[in-house]
């Protein structure tokens, strides 16, 4: 349990260094709170940080328009736990989807996904995205929330490798990586956050109950 | 993108650079704030064993790379992917065009490809009449205005906000500000609508591993995770050299790569493709497919050369563009044609042929900044001076070069050379110490520094006098001149003497010595290398002393790595140049490490001082504090120069070559000296001393250049 302790305190430290939210929770029922919560402090106009309150070419532009309703996006939930976050979106009148995906290009609030595996060494989360709607859902949401079940974390990438090995060996494998959210400093080497993907990444790290 | 067809024209082109005043100061900025953030990113880790892994893990997979393309192509194939294999750039853009026709596709997505940017295969498919749109965002500003990329991490590094507001006002038709979040916020919308529409996505890999047939790709922004997710139709252009047998070597370069580029512990999304991805547009539209596209282009004979396999270790971050002088100067769009940096300098000659490698390769300083921070442990600057010896050979020595080699293969024509400079300078050094010097003496003249004038007499003139007994002596050195001081300074090796006979050693100076050969290697000139090293080690028998002791950091380097190097392999002579090199120590070394001298023979002087660290003694020698432990011995005051270890500029023959760069490097340095409010400037390179005391006398600076050996020796009571 102590190495355990050790473990969680690297993850947060280095998943914060790179400007992650990180949060302990127990059980899904809490991390549905905190995305519904997060959801609904969202400004409705958040999509402003997204550029659509930018001018934009006619072409860019029609694209915003196509977004009318907060959404959540919560792809590979097994059914019992869906069918408890519907309930709550749908008295939130949040719309909750999980595909096609490809219908929301214009942009998700939030991403709802469950990581496989957590590196501590770089406060990395390891997500099987195989499923062409997990890769949407962490990356054309604006906010991306993750639950990382705490036995799941592992010292470093190396000291995975076997299990990593796994994940990639499924046919159509896509393994993901995620540290943080999607940057770029290209323009006069300035950091910009959400140049392509979230513009914001919650880790809600999960005990056991 | 390096295209200038001679040397003069190419120096016409840094000229252009260097007056730009925006690419300098980003440069400035970028060179310091990345050595911190690196630091940072790899505190408390093995960062030379981490290295190791790295090389060692790339030698392995280069050793075997027909196997592992193979074993690759058959796991990829089994998984669905089609596997294709391109001997040359224009195959690997006529395979790409063919998937594209063959699919009906008329818009494609691309994501950052140093690969597709070797094959420009963004004019070769929008000559086949295809809409490409680059979506990382740095790779995009760059292909909206038409250029090349100017680092191979940060493409666009060369452009000011304002620049790209201008740019996105015009492609958005609709005024766009300066303020860099907002641009990013409209890239992302413009290219999430590109991303919606295209039907191919084409992107690169930085892993291929074999035995699961699985690419890896490391990104920032995540633009590859939907240019390979949303199109249905994937490419995914690589360069052999990106093979590796499994995952744990991917692992053990993912350790270095980020840190190493950009100072991060890793990127945002390391993303890992085995086979064609689901893909979704609706139930019953086509499958989604993927191909891998590995280009040769030469790498597979690469592979196999002796001297320059290690080539293919580069992972790409970009580090030796980000800590050479040279490059922070001019900036990448005059150092390097499609790669940049020092790794560019050298497989521009391999991938992109001789006439646009000549010019390019000729501009190193050869400080060793590159090949000291080389995520996989290259030794780039010897390899720029092989492709330049290279090219020598192949076209035909030119004039300068083959006449400074022919009179250093002779010692006695060279310093007769030197004895009768000496005389013929004489009407014009004007009373002072100043003029010109070798090796100078066969280039033109410039004047950004005052350079001095060669001694009256010469070191080797003087030993006779100077030659002194010790009894019971601490240890017995030959002491190695190198010509700068024996010709120029030879008053510094006269301290060195002073100081050495003080603490109990026993010197000799063995007069058939000659110039270590670095200049004649930095021409390309390996023949002359070689028979000067063999003088050298005929002239100072490694087993009549217990060092070989120099004040000259660039020869000590020349003479400890490349002895070994150039004469290694000959039979007679090898294990004498082994033993040779193993003796080699520099001056500060020899009394602080080994004879550990004490303050016992100085009467401290308290004046405040600063150092600069030669190239090739902190690097070269990878010795950092044995000067500044000396200086404080002697009571000097310390007042730290910021880029104590960052290059002067003189580089010896460089600074003939390319006298504008070396100027300007010049310049930095002298600010951050002046900046110390120092009364000396300490230094353990003659070469160095030279670039120095010549900048601080043209600037009118108060300060006094010295060699550690003159600062410590005037320190020396006089008893002893």
């Amino acid at each position: 349990m102590a190495t355990m302790t050790v473990l969680e305190e690297t993850f947060q430290k280095r998943a914060e260094a790179v400007s992650a939210v990180v949060t302990k929770v127990t059980g899904m029922a809490e991390a549905f709170d905190y995305a519904l919560d997060l959801c609904e402090r969202k400004e409705a106009c958040q999509l402003l940080a997204a550029g659509c309150g930018e001018p934009l070419s006619a072409d860019a532009e029609a694209l915003c328009g196509l977004k009318q309703q907060k959404v959540i996006a919560a792809p590979a939930l097994p059914t019992q736990a869906w069918t408890a976050l519907k309930q709550r979106c749908d008295q939130s009148g949040i719309l909750l989807t999980d595909r096609p995906l490809r219908r929301h290009l214009a942009g998700i609030d939030i991403g709802f996904t469950l990581a496989d595996l957590g590196i501590a060494e770089t406060g990395t989360l390891v997500i099987d995205s195989g499923s062409e709607e997990v890769r949407l859902a962490t990356m054309i949401s604006e906010i991306h929330v993750a639950v990382l079940p705490i036995s799941r974390l592992r010292c470093d990438a190396l000291a995975a490798e076997a299990e990593l090995r796994e994940f990639m060996q499924k046919p159509a494998g896509y393994l993901a990586f995620i540290t943080g959210a999607s940057r770029t400093a290209d323009i006069e080497r300035v950091l910009a956050i959400g140049v392509h993907g979230p513009l914001e990444l919650h880790v809600l790290m999960m005990e056991e109950v | 993108m390096q295209e200038a067809k001679t040397l003069k024209g190419y120096r016409h082109e840094v000229g252009r650079a260097l007056a730009n005043d925006f690419l300098r100061e980003a440069m400035d900025k970028f060179a310091v704030a990345y050595r911190e953030s690196r630091a940072r990113a790899f505190a408390e880790m093995d960062i030379d064993a981490l290295v190791a892994d790295v090389a060692a893990a790339k030698d392995q997979a280069l050793h075997r790379l027909d196997h592992l393309f193979s074993q690759f192509k058959r796991n990829a194939d089994a998984m669905g992917v089609k596997v294709h294999l391109a001997d040359t750039a224009d195959a690997a853009n006529r395979i790409i065009a063919d998937i594209a026709r063959d699919n009906g596709v008329r818009t494609v997505i691309k994501s950052k490809s140093m690969t597709a940017e070797e094959t420009l295969l963004n004019h070769h498919l929008e000559h086949e009449g295809l809409e490409v749109t680059e979506t990382d965002l740095g790779e995009w500003i760059i292909q909206l205005r038409h250029e090349g990329p100017s680092h191979m991490v940060m493409p666009a590094i060369h452009l000011s906000r304002h620049q790209v507001a201008d740019l996105f006002t015009q492609v958005t038709g609709q005024h766009q500000d300066s303020e860099i979040q907002r641009l990013v916020k409209v890239a992302r919308r413009e290219l999430r609508q590109k991303f919606a529409q295209a039907d191919m996505g084409i992107s690169g890999a930085n892993f291929a591993i074999a035995d699961t047939g699985t690419i890896g790709l490391v990104t920032n922004e995540g633009n590859a995770r939907l240019v390979t997710t949303l199109p249905r139709v994937h490419v995914a252009l690589i360069g052999l050299d990106k093979l590796l047998p499994g995952l744990v070597d991917a692992l053990k370069i993912l350790r270095v790569l980020p840190r190493n580029a950009t100072g991060q512990a890793i990127t945002s999304y390391v993303t890992w493709i085995t086979g064609p991805a689901e893909y979704n547009p609706s139930e019953t539209g086509p499958a989604k497919q993927m191909h891998i596209v590995f280009l040769d282009n030469g790498r597979r004979a690469l592979a196999r050369d002796p001297i320059f396999a290690q080539v293919l270790r580069c992972v790409r971050c970009g580090a030796c563009a980000n800590v050479c002088p040279v490059y922070r100067m001019v900036g990448g769009h005059q150092y390097g044609h499609i790669y940049i940096g020092a790794i560019g300098l050298i497989v521009t000659y391999f991938f992109h042929g001789r006439e646009k490698a000549r010019n390019l390769v000729q501009n190193c300083i050869n400080c060793g900044a590159c090949k000291a921070v080389c995520a996989a442990g290259i030794d780039l600057p010897q390899l720029i001076k092989e492709v330049h010896a290279r090219i020598q050979d192949e076209e035909g020595h030119p004039l300068q070069s083959t006449m400074l080699a022919t009179v250093l293969k002779n010692r006695r024509l060279f310093h007769t050379l030197l004895r009768s400079a000496q005389l013929a300078q004489r009407p014009v050094t004007g009373g002072t110490a100043y003029l010109r010097h070798l090796p100078h003496i066969f280039s033109k003249q410039h004047n950004f520094r005052a350079l001095p004038a060669i001694a009256e007499r010469p070191f080797r003139d003087r030993w006779p006098a100077l030659r002194t007994r010790v009894a019971q002596p601490r240890c017995k050195v030959a002491l190695f001149s190198g010509c700068v001081q024996d010709f120029v300074y030879p008053e510094q090796l006269e301290a060195g003497l002073r100081l050495l006979v003080a603490h109990g050693v026993d010197v000799d100076f063995p007069m058939e010595q000659s110039c270590c050969g670095l200049p004649v290697a930095m021409m390309g000139e390996n023949k002359a290398a070689r028979d000067v090293a063999r003088q050298n080690v005929a002239a100072i028998d490694p087993d009549r002393y217990d060092y070989i002791v120099t004040l000259c950091a660039s020869c000590a380097s020349h003479l400890r790595h490349a002895y070994p190097r150039l004469l290694g392999d000959e039979p007679d002579v090898g294990p004498k140049a082994e033993a040779f090199a193993a003796k080699v120590q520099p001056l500060s070394v020899l009394l602080h490490h080994i004879l550990a001298i004490d303050n016992a023979a100085f009467s401290a002087s308290g004046e405040m001082a600063t150092y600069h660290a030669p190239c090739h003694l902190c690097r070269g020698m990878d010795e950092h504090t044995a000067p500044k432990a000396l200086m404080a011995t002697t009571g000097y005051g310390f007042s730290p120069a910021a880029e104590e270890e960052t290059c002067c500029g003189f580089g010896g023959t460089y600074s003939a070559k390319f006298p504008e760069i070396s100027a300007e490097i010049l310049t930095k340095k002298l600010s951050d000296i002046e900046a110390t409010g120092a009364r000396l400037l300490v230094t353990e390179c003659p070469g160095c001393v030279m670039q120095l005391r010549g900048g601080a006398k043209q600037r009118g600076m108060k300060i006094r250049v010295a060699h550690l050996a003159e600062a410590l020796a005037e320190r020396l009571k006089l008893n002893t």
